[in-house]
């Protein structure tokens, strides 16, 4: 995080952090406000307020998708059945290319997540919450291990919490390595034990969750928002954003730029003022070809889209997904065949196997790139690419591992065409006339 | 005759002590292989039927377990694990030439070990280090903004 002013009503994520970057432990964090909204919530506010507080806040799931919070947690508190045994987990595995943000959250401020966390179990009528943490985040392991720690010796977590009826265990769960445990339902199958693959949708978790019991799933930014939204209200909330989605986000631009890092800025914040502002624009010889706005399974944008408010609904019009937020700029001499050869290797190799079209299809897609980057490209490449755009597209596989994949392709596509039929073969531009025979497999 | 396979007391405690944060045993399956690999370094055949008799579940399952995470290892490996962000921030700044002069120095290709067994080299996703790339992980310690220079040196303090 780099150094601006960040006071408590404009920054409500980040105003805690220290500027030597250590971890703010749980006396500095009661210091300054930590655990109020907690005390608050116990004291004054029954549970079910709590979700239409949520509920009235706006607040989106910060993992990428965008779905409401409040609605999520509405739809626990519909299902009546097994009160007595529901789940809340965190979803803190971050393997998203691109995206740095709850490392952020988790590595330097552990307390906020937890309180977050706590919020929602006592919302949610759940006992026991678990966070799945990405295997390779040892240093946030070791965070989030003496956090939680602290939480229970200083009676936040654990029986009778602030001397109230409320019961609620933490668990810290690791992971083993896999991109697709980002999933909501892949990620309850790897906190089972098993293989992470995901399952059909419906039911959705809050009805057939962890060990089928009601589970609601949310990531580390989202928690994190809860205690300040109970601290200050929805109205403070809402007004802290520019753009109709409330709130600020953790944004962010990487890649070629000067100062690449990470800013939490209000919703409707152009891509042009956190380039040009906040990461002091592109290194010097180098201009901006294209970006995505919010991790690699995001489409393309080019410069045309710089002043483009960054939000849900205003990325989503100009034809691709706000995602994570975490912009990446690609610069002028970059070649995009190598770049989309880059970007589809990890989601082939990340495909969990699960489904043909995504199992089969992201190897093909590699495959063509590969050619095309070698200048060995066969004339029906690019077609054939299109077609397996479409035929991984939404609705066709399942889950939403492969259309995320093929976003970033379809966009190079539109707006790079030229670059992908420079792989082409010239040996092979002129294979009709090669053909021979009436019959195509008449030889 | 060869000796047959026992986990530790230490690994049978470690594994017990998770079970009660789970409704059932099958959910320690992950946690357990990472426990056994900590202190081999590996996790082989007998290894899994150990783990699969203490969990109580067939061990084909947690042998599908085993061989699903990409941080659990079914064969030996070196003392020290380098694993390499190749993902597409890491791309833009040159984790390629860090690959190449890891496995120029070390006389090795990605997925292989020394053959004083002293580094595995492997790839691994996004290590959320973008604003500090090109970045690697060695064992349990990241280092960000490499350059094919820095890489002799770095090496050289692990044994």
């Amino acid at each position: 995080m780099n150094k601006f002013l960040r006071i408590q009503e404009t920054h409500p994520l980040t105003w805690r952090l220290r500027d030597d970057q250590k971890t703010v432990w749980i006396k500095e964090y009661s210091e300054k406000y930590g655990y109020q909204a907690l005390r608050k919530a116990i004291k004054e506010i029954i549970p079910e307020n709590i979700v239409n507080i949520i509920k009235d806040s706006g607040l989106k799931g910060r993992g990428g998708a965008g779905f409401p919070t409040g609605l999520k947690w509405s739809l626990m508190l519909k299902n009546k059945m097994s009160l007595d045994c529901r789940y809340l987990v965190c979803n803190a595995d971050e393997m998203e290319p691109g995206t740095y943000k709850d490392r952020l959250l988790i590595e330097k401020i552990p307390h906020q997540l937890i309180e977050g966390m706590i919020l929602a179990a006592y919302a949610l009528n759940v006992s026991r919450g678990y966070i799945f943490l990405r295997g390779e985040y040892v240093q946030a392991e070791h965070v989030l291990k003496k956090s939680i720690e602290e939480a229970i010796n200083f009676g936040y977590l654990g029986s009778n919490i602030l001397g109230s009826h409320f019961n609620f265990e933490l668990v810290l769960h690791t992971g083993a390595g896999r991109y697709i445990c980002g999933e909501e339902t892949a990620l309850l199958n790897s906190l089972e034990g098993r293989r992470a693959n995901p399952r059909s949708k419906p039911p959705f978790p809050a009805v057939f969750g962890l060990w089928g019991k009601p589970t609601c799933v949310n990531n580390v930014e989202t928690l994190s928002n809860v205690p300040c939204i109970i601290l200050h209200g929805v109205d403070w909330y809402k007004n802290l954003s520019k753009s109709s989605d409330c709130g600020t986000k953790l944004m962010g631009f990487s890649g070629k730029v000067k100062n690449p890092g990470v800013w939490e800025l209000p919703f409707g914040t152009t891509a042009r003022e956190i380039l040009e502002d906040y990461a002091h624009g592109m290194l010097p010889g180098s201009f901006l070809k294209a970006w995505q706005p919010g991790g690699a399974g995001t489409d393309f944008l080019t410069e045309a889209h710089l002043d483009v408010p960054m939000d849900f609904i205003h990325i989503s019009k100009v034809g691709s997904r706000l995602g994570t937020a975490l912009a990446m700029a690609v610069d002028d001499k970059t070649n995009m065949v190598s770049l989309l050869y880059n970007i589809e290797k990890f989601f082939s190799r990340e495909s969990c196997g699960l489904c043909t079209p995504c199992r089969d299809g992201l190897p093909w897609i590699v495959k063509i790139l590969k050619n095309l980057e070698q200048r060995k490209g066969h004339k029906n490449d690019i077609h054939t690419l299109e077609r397996l755009c479409i035929n991984l597209g939404p609705g066709k596989t399942f889950c939403a591992h492969a259309p995320g994949a093929i976003e970033p392709l379809q966009s190079a596509l539109k707006y790079f065409r030229c670059e992908f039929e420079d792989g082409i073969s010239i040996k092979t531009k002129d294979i009709n006339q090669q053909i021979v025979g009436i019959q195509s497999n008449l030889s | 005759m060869s000796l047959k396979f026992q986990l530790t007391n230490e690994e049978i405690n470690e594994i017990e002590k998770h079970k009660k944060y789970y409704e059932n045993f099958r959910a320690v399956s992950i946690e357990a292989l990472k426990i056994v690999q900590k202190k081999r370094g590996w996790v082989s055949d007998q290894a899994i039927n150990a783990i699969a008799e203490i969990l109580q579940i067939n061990s084909i399952e947690v042998e599908g377990v085993a061989t699903f995470y990409s941080q659990i290892f079914r064969q030996p490996v070196g003392r020290n694990i380098i694993r390499y962000c190749d993902s597409v921030v890491c791309f833009l700044t040159g984790y390629i030439n860090i690959q190449i002069a890891l496995q120029d120095h070390l006389k090795i290709k990605k997925g292989q070990t020394t053959k004083d067994n002293r580094f595995t080299l492997l790839p691994v996703c996004c290590l959320g280090n973008c604003d500090k790339s090109p970045t690697i992980m060695i064992n349990e310690d990241t280092y960000s903004f490499l350059t094919p220079e820095s890489i002799p040196c770095l090496l050289e303090s692990y044994k």
